[in-house]
């Protein structure tokens, strides 16, 4: 610990400029390199987990409510220079990143990564994109760390191309850049109105707006709003979300599923700062909207998880749902509540991409091991009519089907790792999507009357909050299990899975870190309770950026003639 | 002069926002130039003081230097950083609009050719 202390602030920068560093390497490598280039990334992705893990701890210390890192890139005092800040919240978006991206540049490993050119130096830059995002404190670097983080998407998308591939990277890129133009409006208005685009200052500039120009204000944060929620996913600006992640090649969709936990961050750093319960006449602007979205983004994700066939399709749509409900749970500025969405959101992120990698592997599964699926339409694999034993089965003298057959290992692992992911998507005991969902629901009943900011009685909006997050629990479970029943249990002439170690290795580890998470619940939760007390008490956030000193010249000035 | 920026930056994001909604691929990157061009005026006229006419675009020897006297550097930056973002982007995009002109054949966004659709004004 004392360590980590010794190298604070300046390890903050290491998250970014880490990976900038290794793809700048590997773009002078000859293509030919892979294996070299292989090795790099793992070990750069290895060392930006263990960074995040070291920040993770430093901002828990023991005996601080609150420890904030702020690193000021330029030397200059807050408000006119570039400021970088960490707290709990980022740290928590780092690790859930870096264990992300580790697991899946360790599946591409297997074969994905020779699909095209360019996939390493894309990937490093994709997790410099994202660390930049989370750590950034000034709303045009966001900005900045945004279009870093599409432009690497955009070719992570495209990598193994292919028609699909490329049709949906069409629309997904044009989406994007059309979100990127509501984000450069709604920060040039922010800067006409309020002067500053520090996010601190900023915060703090609020509630002095005039009156007059509060409608200006709240047009701005609005269009604002609207470029970080079509990234969230929210209802209905995400359509071309699920072509777009179904077609991309199982690494790069792993990855997407955390793309989508950016936009439901800035919403969470961004509002939580704005329109805290202290911005005077805007507090708590656009709650309702937030709601509302984001109950709606449940319920269009759980009709079309009921209504999708193929697997990756139902992953992009748990996507979504996710998203939803980590949104609509945020809509309500509470902190116990916000406590119970953050131990949801890196749980579920986890989860999704498990499911991604392993909706790949199930399909070279019924493709009996050819390299690209065969198929591209949204055909059902499989679907016969009746989901009936048939011919070729085990039957013993009295024609009954016989039951208990020796499971391949391959085979058990493939069911069992489906099942965890079902248990953690859906929220079913007693996995760590329960404890997230539990967590939520006892934030918004809040039967014994403990906390601070929680109401007694939920309302109208509380109880829409806890019948949907049961709702779409069920719709989901229902969903997952007929593709389980289809994939596990209906019999169908094909050859046991062919697996390899290193591609069911990384799911297992991300499966294994949700239940980690369920088994030490009571830390867990406890460190998101303090991130989401921060995150509800601006005061310390603002106060830290703001009141950190340049570091002073190591030269003494000459003397003034 | 504001109603001229203003007029300029409607007829600017309109005619985007009605490229962006075209079936052609060529369409929607036009559409795409033509809003990231309304941006970039719009983040000009978003300075501190509004539009700045005739005042010192950066520091000069002899004036005091505040805000009265200049024009705010701020919007400028970001719009430099913004038309930079841009270019990449749109080029980004264009190579993407070839390569699915390659393997679909025609130029339609959702790689249909369909009749109906081509043939709408």
């Amino acid at each position: 610990m004392d360590f980590i202390s010794l190298l604070m602030p300046h390890l903050m920068l290491a998250p970014i400029v880490l990976p900038m560093l290794t793809s700048a390497l590997m773009l002078l490598m000859r293509e030919e390199q892979q294996r070299l280039k292989l090795t790099l990334n793992i070990l750069s992705t290895l060392a930006g987990l263990l960074i995040a893990i070291a920040l993770l701890m430093w901002t828990d210390q023991a005996g601080a409510p609150v420890t904030m890192g702020v690193y000021q890139p330029g030397n200059w005092p807050a408000p006119f220079g570039i400021s970088l800040a960490l707290d709990r919240l980022t740290a928590l978006m780092l690790v859930t990143t870096s264990v992300v991206a580790l697991a899946s540049i360790v599946f591409a490993a297997v074969r994905w990564h020779r699909a095209g050119v360019h996939f390493h130096p894309l990937f490093q830059f994709q997790l410099m994109g994202l660390a930049g995002a989370f750590l950034t404190a000034d709303l045009f670097n966001l900005f900045v760390f945004f279009e870093i983080t599409l432009a690497a998407s955009y070719g992570l998308l495209l990598h193994g191309s292919g028609r699909a591939r490329i049709q949906s990277g069409l629309h997904y890129i044009a989406i994007n850049l059309a979100a990127s133009s509501l984000f450069l409006i709604g920060v040039s208005m922010l800067y006409g109105i309020t002067g500053t685009l520090n996010m601190a200052d900023l915060a703090s500039a609020i509630p002095h707006v005039d009156g007059a120009d509060r409608g200006l204000l709240h047009a701005a944060a609005s269009i604002l709003a609207m470029a970080f929620l079509i990234k969230a996913a929210m209802w209905p600006l995400n359509f071309w979300l699920v072509p777009a992640y179904s077609a991309a090649t199982a690494p790069v969709g792993a990855l997407f599923a955390l793309m989508t936990k950016l936009g439901v961050y800035t919403v969470l750093r961004l509002w939580t700062l704005m329109f805290s319960t202290q911005a005077g006449e805007s507090a708590l602007f656009g709650s309702t909207w937030l709601i509302c979205g984001g109950m709606l983004t449940m319920v269009f994700a759980a009709m079309g998880m009921l209504g999708s066939q193929r697997l990756t399709n139902m992953a992009g749509y748990a996507a979504i749902l996710s998203s939803g409900t980590l949104l609509a749970a945020a809509g309500f500025g509470q902190n116990l509540l916000t406590a119970g969405l953050l131990y949801y959101l890196p749980s579920s992120t986890l989860a999704l991409a498990a499911l991604f990698l392993l909706a790949d592997l199930l399909d070279r599964w019924r493709n009996a091991g050819a390299r690209t699926a065969p198929y591209e339409d949204d055909e059902a694999p499989f679907l016969n009519a009746e989901l009936v034993p048939t011919a070729g089965l085990n039957l013993d003298e009295d024609e009954e089907v016989l039951i208990g057959r020796v499971i391949p290992a391959a085979a058990a692992f493939l069911g069992l790792a489906f099942l965890v992911c079902t248990l953690v998507i859906t929220g079913l005991p007693p996995l760590s999507g329960f404890v997230g969902k539990v967590a939520m629901l006892n934030a918004v009943l809040n039967p014994m009357g403990v906390g601070t900011s929680a109401g007694h009685v939920p309302g109208f909006w509380g109880w829409a909050l806890v019948a949907l997050l049961i709702a779409t629990g069920l719709v989901a479970t229902i969903a997952l299990i007929r593709v389980g029943m289809r994939h596990f249990w209906a019999s169908h002439d094909r050859n046991t899975p062919q697996l390899r170690v290193a591609e069911g290795v990384p799911i297992a580890v991300l499966l294994l870190c949700c239940i980690v998470m369920a088994v030490q619940a009571g830390p867990v939760l406890r460190y998101m309770q303090h991130a989401a007390d921060a995150l509800h008490s601006p005061g310390t956030y603002i106060h830290g950026v703001l009141t950190q000193a340049p570091v002073p010249n190591p030269i003494p000035a000459k003397e003034q003639p | 002069m504001e109603i001229v920026l203003a007029l300029a930056i409607g007829v600017l994001t309109g005619s985007g926002v009605w490229l962006l909604l075209r079936p052609r691929t060529y369409q929607v990157i036009m559409g795409l130039s033509l809003m990231a061009y309304a941006v970039n005026l719009f983040i000009f006229s978003m300075g501190r003081q509004g539009l700045a006419i005739d005042k010192e675009p950066v520091l000069r020897a002899g004036i005091p230097t505040d805000l009265v006297n200049y024009a705010d550097p701020m919007p400028q930056a970001l719009v430099l950083t913004a038309i930079v973002i841009g270019f990449a982007m749109t080029a980004l995009f264009l190579v993407v609009l070839l390569a699915s002109r390659g393997t679909a054949g025609n130029d339609h966004v959702d790689g249909v050719h369909s009749r109906d659709v081509q043939e709408m004004p």
